[in-house]
């Protein structure tokens, strides 16, 4: 198993290993030492590969992921796996702001907390969240979904289009165009499943309750104008 | 003596003009603001106002036709490790799929092409038919993020990363549900019909810190491969190029207020940003004092038109400009043989600008198949690459007429102002005088 020591082994070496690994390859498993807070730590995974980070990560970590298994063993900061394409992000700590921006598939998991605009213009990626949220989380979200076992900040899902998103704890507020819908047996059974593969076991999904878009921004109308 | 009271023609207010008049009538009709597409219409100090000098008894000119003007220009050489070279300093501006139809980015495409130098995605992604046709495809990392994709971003030649826009700096954009096809919806995770919003601030990043370290970021995930540009739109120019260059940009694309936008308020487009000419020497001039003049490339864009206005941008000290609205233009946009239609529009060519509502006659900002097929992507290729042949070869002969043999030597020294206003932007001399306002010597 390749270890780098990002304590006196340069980025650029982890990220084009992680690149350059050919179809079929059988080491794809990483160990990352000593990140101390380093930016765009894996980032760009292009391969099933397990990365395990020992330690906490900075800005952009495994940034637009695409098949790769990322555990990061400590906390991660802004933007931790943006825009990500597919595959798992397990935060085993906090992550900071915009945690799965624009993301378009695969899972993110933070056990710990997640800071403000978490889930920001999802576009198709799963966030489960153990403990809480920040405000304006899944602004503008667009599909996928956010499981938060904790609390969610103001305007929870501002401008929000399709993303569903489902909190167990208290919402602060929601945002503009965000309701409350009801839970029917398909959102359930979604919930059930992203708590599985999250590795939730003592939370059901009827604890749960359901936001989405109440869909009157879709089309601009004038007499709206107060909600923007 | 009976008094008569002689005629006074009635007076209309320079303030209250017809257009404001019908505007003011158009708000109370409708409550809501005008939104089009293009750029400013109003009259701004603009590249019309400069005149070269040309060569003299202490400058000799070269030989049109014989001795060599070189016109090649190399972006992105000071971090990537494959910049990319340019046959003509003239590339074609982000334009969206979306915006636009297939047809239409797919003749910039050939345009480009056949011309040696670069096209732009936008706003929606990069399309296949459009990387296809692109030799060098500069593929827009925009606030919206609609169709970021990691290989996309290795299948394209350089990586804008879009701040700004002149047309509408601090504005984000809006695409109008009549306008999102099945393909378009699909393209940005979105249901079709709805109006697509493209957010005005990245999602991920705020400020020149962060910048630097989601440029980092791009870098890593490319392998320090890609050209990486930042686009500004032109409201502090000097702050915004230094701020970034030091987040590590190679290139960047400084886009004045005539620049064009699919769809945005009217209000927008004509009160918020600087012409283009106010803004190229503040640019400069933090480049300069940084020592990073022709290391990291300046490319100017908003209203460029002709041969002149290259020659003249790069005088000032762009090392190149980007074309959007002249390039939809040559590749037949508001052209009069669609007069009828415009007519029944309510509108005439020339001064079609409802490029959002997707009705355009010329099948170029549409959705509509039946409109997209009048624009035959070969033929509409073929004349961009036309005309940028000849504003390439009318950029040379300004520049052999000043005695240059590459349009980057062009210096502000060539170049003489017609109005203060002009002088007092462009830093140079009123013509006839030595006088540059706010430099002294009057």
């Amino acid at each position: 198993m390749p270890i780098f020591d990002l304590s006196n082994t340069p980025l650029r070496e982890l990220n084009s290993a992680l690149h350059a690994l050919s179809k079929g390859a059988n080491d794809t498993e990483f160990e990352v030492i000593n990140p101390r807070g380093s930016h765009a730590v894996a980032v760009g995974i292009d391969s099933p590969v397990t990365v395990s980070v020992r330690g906490s990560v900075g800005y952009y970590c495994a940034g637009m992921n695409d098949g790769g298994r990322v555990t990061v063993h400590g906390s991660a900061g802004p933007g931790v796996a943006e825009n990500m394409m597919s595959g798992t992000v397990v935060i085993e700590g906090d992550a900071s702001q915009y945690a799965g921006a624009t993301g378009r598939g695969g899972l993110l998991v933070i056990k710990g907390n997640a800071a403000s605009r978490c889930g920001i213009s999802m576009k198709g990626i799963d966030i489960v969240v153990h403990g809480s949220i920040g405000h304006m989380s899944a602004f503008m979200g667009q599909s996928g979904h956010l499981v938060v076992l904790g609390d969610a900040g103001d305007a929870l899902g501002d401008s929000l289009y399709e993303a569903k998103l489902f909190v167990r704890g208290e919402v602060k507020s929601l945002g503009s165009d965000c309701i409350e819908k009801e839970m029917r047996r398909e959102h359930l059974e979604k919930l059930a499943e992203l708590l599985e593969r999250a590795g939730v076991t003592d939370v059901r999904p009827e604890e749960f309750k359901r936001y989405g878009s109440a869909r009157k921004l879709y089309n601009f109308n004038i007499d709206n104008a107060d909600a923007y | 003596m009976s008094y008569h009271n002689p005629y006074t023609p009635p007076r209309k207010s320079a303030t209250f003009d017809d257009y404001t008049l019908a505007e003011i009538r158009r708000a109370a009709a409708t409550g809501i603001y005008d939104i089009r597409g293009a750029g400013t219409k109003r009259k701004v100090p603009h590249f019309d106002d400069l005149l070269f000098l040309g060569a003299s008894i202490s400058r000799y000119p070269l030989e049109g036709y014989r001795e060599k003007c070189d016109t090649t220009v190399v972006l992105g050489s000071r971090f990537a490790k494959k910049p990319i070279t340019l046959k003509t300093p003239i590339t074609i501006a982000g334009m969206s799929f979306g915006a636009l139809s297939g047809n239409a980015k797919e003749a910039l495409g050939r345009g480009a092409t056949i011309s040696g130098t670069s096209t732009t995605t936008g706003d929606g992604g990069m399309t296949d038919e459009e990387r296809g046709h692109s030799q060098t495809l500069v593929y827009q990392y925009l606030p919206s993020r609609y169709g970021m994709n990691p290989k996309d971003l290795r299948r394209a030649d350089a990586i804008e990363v879009v701040v700004g826009q002149g047309a509408k700096p601090g504005g984000g954009g809006m695409l109008l549900g009549q306008k999102i096809s099945d393909r378009v919806a699909n393209m940005r995770n979105l249901p079709k019909g709805i109006d697509q919003r493209s957010a005005c601030r990245h999602p991920d990043w705020t400020g020149p810190d962060d910048l630097e370290i989601k440029i980092m970021e791009l870098r890593e995930i490319t392998d320090w491969e890609k050209p990486i540009y930042v686009k500004i739109g032109g409201a502090r120019p000097y702050y915004d190029t230094a701020l970034a260059v030091k987040a590590g940009a190679d290139v960047v694309v400084l886009d004045g207020m005539q620049g064009g936008t699919a769809a945005t308020q009217d209000v927008f487009i004509e009160n918020v940003g600087m012409p283009t000419l106010a803004c190229i020497r503040p640019a400069v001039q933090a480049l300069q004092e940084l020592g990073m003049h022709r290391k990291v490339q300046l490319i100017v864009s908003g209203g460029i038109r002709s041969g002149a206005d290259v020659a003249k941008a790069l005088a000032l000290g762009a090392d190149a400009v980007a074309i959007g609205t002249a390039a939809l233009v040559a590749i037949g946009d508001n052209d009069p043989h669609w007069e009828e239609e415009y007519q029944k529009l309510g509108t005439t060519a020339g001064a079609y600008d409802d490029w959002h509502e997707g009705k355009d006659p010329a099948g170029i900002t549409t959705q509509d198949p039946e409109l997209a097929k009048r624009l035959d992507p070969v033929a509409a290729g073929r004349r961009l690459a036309n005309y940028l042949k000849v504003m390439t070869l009318e950029a040379q002969t300004i520049a052999r007429a000043c005695g240059k043999n590459h349009l980057h030597n062009l210096e502000p020294e060539d170049l003489v102002a017609l109005t203060i206003e002009a002088s007092a932007m462009a830093q140079v001399p009123l013509a006839g005088t030595n006088w540059i306002p706010g430099k002294g010597g009057f």
